[in-house]
């Protein structure tokens, strides 16, 4: 597949359709894969990559890629064209400045999985058969393949690509996930219960913004938490609990745009599981305003930007968050 | 350095009896840059307001803080009374102690409290306040009249007079209402039509007036001196320009068995019709629902007959947009239908009938010519018991918790007339109460009772039950006698419930203004404002905010005209300067702004800047038109970048207001 890419995007290149190319190359370890931008067919031949470790969505690199001259190849997995179309619906994408090929989604490997079972120094994992074969320093490990799945994979919402201008492999369709169930386990939680478990995730958090930086939905020209304006950049914690409130105001912040790419949960370095804060305004917005999925059209309007004759009203939302 | 100066208003004993003033103006004294803090008994008084123009100018204040009421009540008062000591008129916050504190509390060490905190917040807003100028938007110089009943009717009537005009919206095919099924007028009995119709070709044939009947409003946009309006025409598949109103095309159509709704369904009409011979305008409508020719395609009779070549199959909706500086809302009642009440068998019997089903079998117009005839047997009913209040002061869910008030009158009204007509008819009245407050009411009601001899019962009917002789056994207690009664009728009368039209709250919505419970339109102020909505621009007019007779109607409706006549004199007026702006710099260029802006204030730009690495960039920005802008804030929340502000409510000066709530 990954010959297939390259391929197509030499052939891209030398028509004269698009003069980069937005793609994966290796970064500081062989499996840390890494967005990047590929001018000649010469580069991609040396280093593109696309393969079972590529998980980055480079759908927020094309705000800026498709400002600049000429037009740029993106090649975006189905859960990648959900932030790619609510990134064009925002007017953040040119959309007449990218050429989208849709390729195939995971699901994908997530190479802290394999660390986990102390497997270390790592040079390559192959994937033969449903059997990851892990060449390392020390020699030659293997271990089941559904054992290593990316968190972000787990529960896939969709294989459908919802906006392409041409296709490399098949596509799919949206799947029944049960992307919910972690949700509704918190749900199910006495308030102090959830409180607690919160507290216990959001207390890892180191202030590295590898979430805001890599969410497709955080495109603001001036965050709120840079800008001097706002009052609270570089503000001093006054207390633990007011710095879990980064995340807590982000969440609210992309309520209603964010795809649940998951991208969040992915670069956390401390793995907390960010994209159930995501989760849970997605499931309330379905059921208190219908089904609905950020990203999967640019012209339908988003339920917390609409109102209705019959929107609930917010006497409902409240009475739900009393316990 | 800020120098604030803070009004504390006892405003008698309405705030002075529940919160100690003395010791918020002493807190308030101590807050950063409040450098006078006074109380005074009513801070709105000619006294007061000097205080405050004083007070501004022997210590140059660049703000100032009134504890007061409402600002709906009084921001207007203080921004002039700041205005005229030479301090711009936005640099005034008001805190509302009065209704949103010492009214709804009981205890003083805590509404103390609680309006302290309210005035630091207010302080703490008034500190980032900055001065704003008002500018102007014209007015458009004509008006829109909801609703060709008696009270739109008046109310065009007085607007055309001033010399404006005034398009009257109606959704039935001609203007009239409730008011042209009525047959006799309490309590002078004259007759109704009499007295209407006139006023119904005078609003036709008034120049200033265009009436768009059979149609509906669509869709509402704008706001006070410029609403622009789209009314729908509906399709009444006959040409109104060309239609003679002869009638020719009525007496031919084979399609007969149509329920007539002008009698109530009492008889029939035509595919074809004219409500009325007076119908204004007198223009016949096709009822696609009976009409052979719309259903199957076969027929045309009306189209061969009519010499004037009118009648037109093809047409269809037809959207007409038009812009207006005002406009009043006169959609009147309803009767409820009495069929959940199954104790008065309505639904079975028909010689049970309704108030206003009465009115037409007594109408010379009616189905029976004016002759009072049971509906079941078309015989002379000798005894007739009237039901009140059915739907009316009701608890359940199947009336209506309010007095319809004009029940009592027309019942009185519809006893004396068959008392007067038909001696031997003995009538019963079962009534709650007898209400009769109004100029010659009592007295006419007192004639009913002494000079007609109609038996007036205080007490309920419990059952109604028809019988196979074709007699009514009406089951009903004496509650001052004491005793159970039976009563053989030949016909009942369900004094029924009023309720407003079912079309009031959709175009309530589209209105933006406010409506109560029961679906009554809600006035600005109970007392003070009675025929203006909370909505600028937009007057009420008739039954629609509340139950009316009559003559209050036709008062309202020229209360309600002459409001919106004073609007139309203005050439323009002055605008909210507290509207929305965007910073360049912080917008995204996402569109959420552009699409919750209900008065599409807002729209895009791509513009160049230049960026901190000295490259420049276009970028797409949000700007706002400052005249179409109403300052409702919608954008400053739907912003997700914080670009968008709004100016008076501005997100720094709220979270200032928070700060010092929580603090």
């Amino acid at each position: 597949m990954q010959e297939a890419m390259i391929k197509r995007a030499k052939e891209l290149l030398a028509d004269g359709t698009v003069n980069r190319v937005m793609g994966w190359k290796r970064g500081e370890f062989s499996y840390d894969i890494t967005p990047a931008v590929f001018e000649t067919a010469e580069e991609l031949d040396a280093e593109f990559v696309c393969d079972d470790l590529t998980q980055a969505n480079v759908s927020k690199y094309l705000i800026k890629e498709s400002r600049k001259e000429g037009k740029i190849l993106a090649l975006l997995k189905p859960c990648d064209t959900y932030s790619f179309n609510q990134l064009v619906k925002e007017h953040r994408i040119i959309r007449e400045n990218v050429y989208v090929i849709g390729i195939p989604g995971g699901p994908k490997i997530d190479i802290e999985k394999i660390k986990a079972k102390e497997i270390s120094g790592i040079l390559s994992v192959k994937n033969e058969d449903y059997t990851l074969k892990i060449e390392t320093i020390y020699g030659t490990e293997t271990m089941p393949y559904y054992e290593a799945i990316s968190g972000k994979c787990e529960n896939c919402k969709s294989k459908k690509h919802v906006v392409f201008d041409e296709l490399i492999g098949e596509d799919g369709d949206v799947l029944e996930s049960n992307r919910f169930e972690m949700v509704e386990k918190l749900e199910n939680m006495t308030a102090q219960e959830r409180y607690d478990f919160w507290r216990d995730q959001l207390s890892k958090c180191i202030r590295c913004n590898a979430c805001r930086n890599v969410c497709p939905a955080c495109t603001c020209e001036n965050c709120v938490f840079d800008n001097p304006k706002s009052g609270i950049d570089n503000k001093a914690a006054a207390d633990s609990f007011e710095e879990n409130m980064f995340h807590i105001i982000r969440a609210f912040h992309v309520a209603g745009r964010c795809t649940d790419c998951g991208e969040c949960s992915r670069v956390c370095p401390q793995n907390i599981p960010l994209h159930l804060l995501n989760r849970k305004f997605i499931k309330d917005i379905n059921s208190l305003y219908g089904e609905y999925q950020a990203g999967a059209d640019t012209t339908s309007r988003a339920p917390l930007n609409d109102y209705s004759t019959d929107d609930c009203e917010p006497s409902i939302v409240h009475e739900r968050g009393v316990e | 350095m800020q120098r604030i100066g803070v009004f504390v208003c006892h405003c008698g004993t309405n705030i002075a009896a529940t919160v100690d003033v003395k010791a918020v103006a002493e807190a308030l004294g101590h807050e950063a840059g409040v450098v006078i803090s006074q109380d005074y008994q009513y801070m709105c008084s000619e006294s007061g307001q000097d205080l405050v123009k004083n007070a501004i100018k022997e210590h140059n204040l660049t703000g100032v803080v009134v504890c007061s009421c409402s600002p709906r009540m009084h921001e207007n008062t203080f921004r002039k009374a700041a205005a005229s000591a030479g301090l711009n008129p936005y640099l005034v916050e008001i805190a509302n102690i009065r209704e949103q504190c010492s009214w709804i509390h009981k205890d003083i060490a805590s509404a103390t409290d609680k309006a302290i905190v309210l005035g630091k917040a207010a302080v703490a807003k008034v500190h980032l306040n900055a001065p704003l100028t008002a500018g102007e938007s014209p007015v458009v110089k004509r008006a829109l009249v909801i609703g060709g009943g008696i009270a739109g009717i008046q109310t065009a009537l007085d607007i055309a007079e001033a010399g404006f005009e005034v398009d009257i919206v109606e959704k039935e095919p001609t203007i009239g209402g409730k008011m042209a099924q009525i047959d006799k007028t309490f309590p002078t009995l004259d007759c109704a039509a009499c007295i209407l119709t006139p006023k119904m070709v005078e609003a036709a044939q008034n120049e200033k007036i265009t009436i768009h009947s059979f149609s509906e409003v669509a869709d509402v946009k704008g706001f006070v001196g410029n609403f622009t309006v789209t009314i729908k025409k509906k399709a009444r598949f006959v040409d109104e320009t060309k239609c003679t109103g002869c009638g020719l095309c009525t007496e031919k159509c084979p399609m007969k068995k149509v329920p007539n709704e002008f009698n109530m369904g009492l008889d029939n009409r035509t595919a074809v019709y004219i409500p009325f011979a007076q119908a204004v305008p007198k223009v016949a409508t096709i009822d696609p629902n009976y009409c052979l020719m719309l259903k199957n395609g076969k027929c045309g009779v009306c189209s061969k007959v009519c010499t004037a070549g009118a009648i037109d199959y093809k047409q269809t909706d037809k959207m007409i947009e038009q812009k207006y500086g005002a406009i009043v809302v006169a959609t009147g009642f309803n009767p409820i239908k009495p069929d959940k009440y199954d104790e008065f068998a309505y639904s079975y019997c028909p010689d049970v009938v309704t108030s206003l089903e009465l009115e037409r079998l007594m109408n010379a117009a009616g189905p029976n010519g004016g002759t009072l005839l049971r509906p079941s047997d078309k015989t002379h009913p000798h005894t007739i018991v009237f039901v009140q209040c059915v739907g009316s002061r009701c608890d359940d869910e199947k009336g209506k918790p309010y007095c319809s008030k004009i029940c009592c009158m027309y019942t009185a009204k519809h006893a004396m007339l068959i008392r007067e007509k038909y001696p031997d008819t003995e009538v019963y009245v079962f009534y709650i109460d007898v209400r009769t407050p109004g100029k010659n009411f009592d007295e006419f009601y007192r004639r009913a009772v002494e000079q007609y001899n109609v038996h007036y019962i205080k007490g309920m009917v419990g059952k109604v039950t028809p019988k196979a002789d074709g007699k009514i056994d009406v089951q009903a207690s004496d509650l001052l006698a004491n005793e159970q009664l039976h009563i053989n009728a030949d016909m009942v009368v369900l004094a029924t419930a009023i309720e407003p039209d079912k079309t009031a709250r959709p175009l309530a919505t589209m209105l933006t203004t406010q409506m109560d419970t029961n679906d009554f339109f809600t006035e600005a102020h109970p007392k003070l404002r009675p025929v203006e909505s909370a909505t600028a621009g937009i007057f009420l007019s008739g039954a629609c905010q509340g139950p009316k007779d009559i003559p209050e109607t036709v008062a309202q409706a020229s209360a309600a005209a002459a409001k919106a006549i004073g609007l139309l004199c203005k050439n323009s007026i002055t605008c909210n300067p507290c509207v929305a702006h965007s910073d360049e710099l912080m917008c995204n260029g996402c569109s959420a702004c552009e699409k919750v802006c209900p008065y599409g204030a807002i729209t895009y730009q791509d513009k160049e800047f230049r960026m901190p690495d000295r490259s420049t960039a276009i970028r797409r920005v949000a700007s706002v038109n400052p005249a179409v802008c109403q300052g409702c804030g919608a954008c400053t929340v739907a912003c997700p970048s914080g670009a968008m502000d709004l100016n008076g409510f501005s997100n720094s000066q709220i979270m200032a207001e928070v700060d010092a709530i929580c603090k």
